[in-house]
């Protein structure tokens, strides 16, 4: 499971590599993202624009990393591609996230709060 | 004489449809690979990737299922056997395996989830049914013996 991170405060950027979060590297996955962000600042933004496939245990596990960050810091998505856009709808979990089409849009909206 | 009968009994014939088996083990590691293969069958069928991100999910969902309920307390994981059929606009899936019944030997309804919660009290799980449910049709679980069959339909091509 491949993630790169970088910090501007206030923000981490914390970007998925791999094309799937499956239930294969679920577990993986929430385990790098605790390790990650463990000093993240206020707000984390998962750029998911290379992920093409998520199932149920991959966004258990993004559901996972936004519980661990509560209640100081928040998980923001950008960069949903259409199948995991399907799986947040689907699930009404798009209502619980902030999601943003690109990172660029994300970074830009998180940096004017 | 003969050849030439024998000809007009081959036209005659239907062009056999479109149906193939697939068998995985019934592990996370081998359902990623057995869901490549999978749609590298599927490519002879005039299906959108729209359509193929479907078919994806609602397979991964059923077979993780699979791995993580019905094979959770066996010591070595089973076989899991899908049979696959496309006719009339739709996609026929037939997944078997010698797991664990599922409980009461019934389907599992979906969780309604209450997301108005506090992010603390979110569910990280039992998603899988919800989504197979709203991505297919005539879902169906039966018990025979030892063997899970579960079948479900994919609307596809429905333009």
């Amino acid at each position: 499971m491949k993630l790169s991170a970088k910090t501007e405060e206030p923000l981490q950027i914390v970007s998925v590599i791999d094309d799937r979060i499956d239930a294969a590297v679920a577990l993986e996955f929430k385990e790098t993202m605790r390790q990650l962000t463990e000093d993240a600042p206020a707000t984390v933004i998962l750029d998911l624009s290379s992920v093409t496939f998520i199932d149920s245990s991959g966004l258990g596990a993004i559901v996972a990393t936004m519980k661990y960050l509560a209640p100081d810091r928040t998980l923001v998505l950008a960069g949903l591609t259409g199948p995991v856009d399907r799986v947040f709808r689907l699930t009404r979990m798009d209502s619980v996230f902030t999601l943003y089409p690109t990172l660029e849009a994300a970074v830009h909206d998180q940096e004017l709060l | 004489m003969i050849a030439e009968s024998r000809k007009q009994n081959v036209a005659d014939i239907p062009a056999p449809p479109f149906a193939f088996e697939q068998n995985l083990d019934g592990t996370q590691d081998a359902v990623r690979g057995a869901l490549a293969v999978f749609l590298d069958r599927l490519a002879p069928l005039p299906l959108s990737d729209d359509e193929l991100g479907v078919i994806e999910l609602v397979m991964a969902e059923t077979l993780n299922n699979i791995v993580e309920h019905a094979f959770r307390d066996h010591p070595q994981p089973g076989l899991i056997r899908i049979r696959c059929q496309y006719h009339s606009n739709n996609l026929h899936l037939r997944i078997t395996d010698l797991g664990d019944a599922m409980p009461n030997s019934v389907l599992p309804q979906p969780k309604g989830f209450d997301i108005d919660v506090a992010v603390e009290d979110l569910p990280e799980g039992g998603f899988g049914w919800g989504l197979i449910r709203a991505l297919t049709g005539d879902v169906s679980y039966a018990r025979s013996g030892p063997m899970n069959i579960t079948t479900m339909r994919v609307p596809v091509g429905s333009a």
